[in-house]
């Protein structure tokens, strides 16, 4: 009796608030029908198509495309000033700047040793964070692919870091990696010794290239796997057939008709490897001195953190890693398309 | 017949070989490391600040033993001492003079038993700290900061559905000058982040006075092209004649956009929300850029403001950690296959 009255009582509160909802809604509809009624009857039927375009392309226009002009603009000021109208033209002094160096492989004969500092650190951070996201993510959607018991719950497991902030996974991390943390305790704990893992340049990067690989992995896991369920099972089955062990069948039938998904998560972990900054950031902050210092980090220091905010320098180095994004997103494009096209 | 083998017969007979084996355990194994790190912070957070300190840590959150005792206005830590004369007992300890520790018997309070410091220990049990929780949700900006990060994500999640849409609308189910071109600029911006055009964004946004405003964290990403796509493609799927035939019926473009559009679409817009949520819930270096006044921190600029403090309250911080993924965990928890097969279908994520 009691349990029906509480039902009830939480029934009509849901009535109640979706009865409102539903008022209000009417009355945002009503309100915003006075306003587009008379529009259609001026423009026509037609040409509505350009009132329902406005809003999402004013925004996109104001915040994505003209920065994207502007910035450029920027590459060629100098100053410290935010205005464009305050700011200098200095042609291509700012990537002068940038490219100037005695020896391209050494960041110290540098002018601007940092930007090449965060070069080589992106490009090495990229390489092996890439090649171990594939290689992991691969293994993994394999093993979940087989006739697995709890495929959904491990599935799930995989994937639930990639929900979290770069700044949880961090302090996440910082907590087991920091001098007295639980990983230092399982060493000495084997009898080794305690290690400062985010004072030691190595150690830092390898630590910066692990997180990354395990807060992102389960992404790139759930789209090999979606390739993998779209291979069709008789062709196994034809393959068995045939007398194929495993491996054979890996080897002939998986890897093939799995490559155009390993070839899109191949480019947009590319994409996303060059933008790292949020987790390292909260991390490392770039440090120690500048081992795990990325592009991202530079552009940021340069533009907004450092004291002296120079801008045009920051401008040149995103127009810089802007080109390589945008030939990492042909080539997406490239392939997405030959892809759809098998 | 083998009663047993009728019973667990099955149509594939297949033995559990030792890739089987291999398998289980690498997914065991990533159940320890995908999931040991989260655990091991909420263990974490509910530890007091000495059992944080402690070295090597313990697994789970023991605290010290307190007792009130008669004649004594504060609660005492209590210990397990072993006795100059061989026994032991539990004490509680009143003040503790150099390598003296002073102890009384809390039964019997009259007596002060003094002993070297190293013959005590504490006396812990497990116990959760919660009040790392209850005080970082009063004595902080914590509740502020939570505040920011629910209108940002709800404000931005609303406006980007109702003009991707809108423009999705437009965009599949129009004919139009220059729809093409339209399409291919969205497009193209896909993989652009915003890491790349930090500086311009900034002038707008200076140039607006939405610096320091919640607004300026808003509406930059509200004409998100991944979510246009998204809608798009999906609306493509919707038959021209439902359209065709509420135009027959009278009804204007804007409300077969409400009335017709958008709930055949609920399923896309479902996969938008929950992407829009994850993205601007977990978003960093922009409102990082855009906010530097403490009061309109979102949670993640503010716990990364706090972990960067000279002093580092762990047990803060930890417990901040917490309530900060918390959210994201209840809706993964409950969206799980929603979010998997949105993501595996579309291959988007911000």
């Amino acid at each position: 009796m009691e349990q029906k009255q509480k039902i009830n009582v939480s029934k009509t509160i849901k009535d109640f608030f979706g009865n409102v909802m539903n008022a209000l809604l009417s009355v945002v509809i009503n309100a915003l029908d006075w306003i587009m009624d008379p529009i259609q009857r001026k423009i026509g039927m037609k040409r509505m198509a350009y009132v329902f375009l406005v809003p999402n392309m004013l925004i996109f226009g104001i915040f994505v495309l003209f920065p994207m002009l502007v910035n450029i603009y920027y590459s060629f000021t100098g100053g410290t000033n935010l205005f464009p109208q305050d700011r200098p033209f200095v042609g291509l002094d700012n990537f002068k700047v940038l490219f100037t160096c005695d020896n391209f492989l050494d960041p110290n004969t540098c002018t601007e040793d940092l930007f090449w500092r965060a070069v080589y650190n992106t490009i090495k951070f990229v390489i092996f964070q890439v090649v171990g996201i594939v290689l992991f993510s691969l293994i993994t959607a394999l093993i979940l692919n087989r006739k697995i018991v709890a495929r959904g719950f491990f599935r799930a497991v995989y994937f639930y870091p990639v929900l979290l902030s770069p700044v949880v996974v961090a302090l996440i991390w910082k907590w087991i990696l920091q001098r007295d943390g639980l990983l230092n305790a399982m060493i000495i704990g084997f009898g080794g010794e305690r290690i400062n893992f985010l004072l030691n340049s190595d150690w830092a990067t390898f630590w910066v290239i692990f997180i990354s690989i395990w807060a992102n992995m389960g992404f790139f896991t759930l789209i090999l796997l979606a390739g993998l369920q779209s291979i069709p099972p008789d062709l196994y089955e034809a393959g068995s057939m045939d007398g194929t062990n495993e491996w054979q069948s890996f080897l002939h039938i998986t890897l093939p008709l799995l490559m155009p998904t390993m070839l899109v998560v191949l480019v947009l972990s590319l994409i996303r490897a060059v933008q790292v900054f949020d987790q390292v950031y909260v991390l490392t902050g770039g440090g120690p001195g500048s081992a795990t210092l990325y592009l991202v980090q530079y552009i940021y220091n340069k533009g907004f953190s450092d004291q002296i905010h120079i801008f045009g320098l920051a401008a040149a180095a995103s127009v810089v890693m802007a080109a390589v994004l945008m030939v990492f997103t042909l080539l997406q494009l490239y392939l997405s398309r030959k892809s759809d096209a098998v | 017949m083998d009663i047993k083998r009728f019973l667990t017969r099955t149509r594939n007979p297949r033995r559990f070989s030792v890739s089987d084996f291999l398998s289980y355990l690498y997914l065991i194994f990533g159940v320890f490391l995908m999931f040991g790190p989260v655990l091991w912070l909420v263990l974490s957070s509910l530890k007091t600040p000495a059992a944080l300190v402690e070295f090597p840590p313990s697994l789970l959150p023991y605290g010290q033993d307190s007792v009130r005792v008669e004649g004594y206005d504060e609660p005492l830590p209590l210990f397990d001492v072993n006795l100059p004369d061989g026994s032991q007992a539990r004490l509680a300890q009143v003040r503790r003079i150099g390598i003296e520790s002073q102890l009384v018997d809390p039964v019997n309070p009259g007596e002060i038993i003094k002993v070297n410091i190293n013959d005590r220990t504490p006396a812990k049990s497990l116990r959760l700290e919660w009040s790392n929780y209850t005080d970082s949700l009063k004595s902080f900006n914590f509740l502020k900061y939570l505040n920011n990060s629910v209108v940002v994500t709800v404000l931005a999640t609303i406006i980007t559905l109702i003009i991707n849409s809108m423009a999705a609308f437009a965009l599949s189910k129009y004919e139009f000058k220059g729809r093409n071109l339209v399409y291919v600029i969205i497009i193209s911006t896909l993989l652009i982040p915003i890491s790349v055009i930090l500086v311009p964004v900034f002038l707008v946004i200076t140039e607006l006075n939405m610096n320091n405003n919640l607004w300026g964290v808003i509406i930059p990403g509200a004409a998100t092209p991944t979510g246009v796509f998204l809608l798009r493609q999906y609306m493509l799927t919707i038959p021209d004649e439902l359209i065709a035939a509420a135009r027959i019926d009278g009804a204007s473009e804007w409300r077969i956009y409400w009335q017709v559009m958008l709930p055949l679409a609920a399923p896309a817009l479902a996969v938008l929300t929950i992407f829009s949520v994850m993205w601007r819930w977990n978003d960093f270096l922009w409102p990082l850029i855009v906010l530097s006044q403490n009061e309109l921190f979102t949670l993640q600029v503010g716990l990364n403001s706090f972990q960067g403090e000279l002093n580092v309250k762990w047990n803060y911080i930890l417990a901040m950690t917490v309530m900060t993924l918390l959210p994201i965990t209840l809706v993964f928890a409950f969206l799980q296959k929603y979010i998997t097969t949105g993501i595996s279908s579309t291959g988007m994520k911000g």
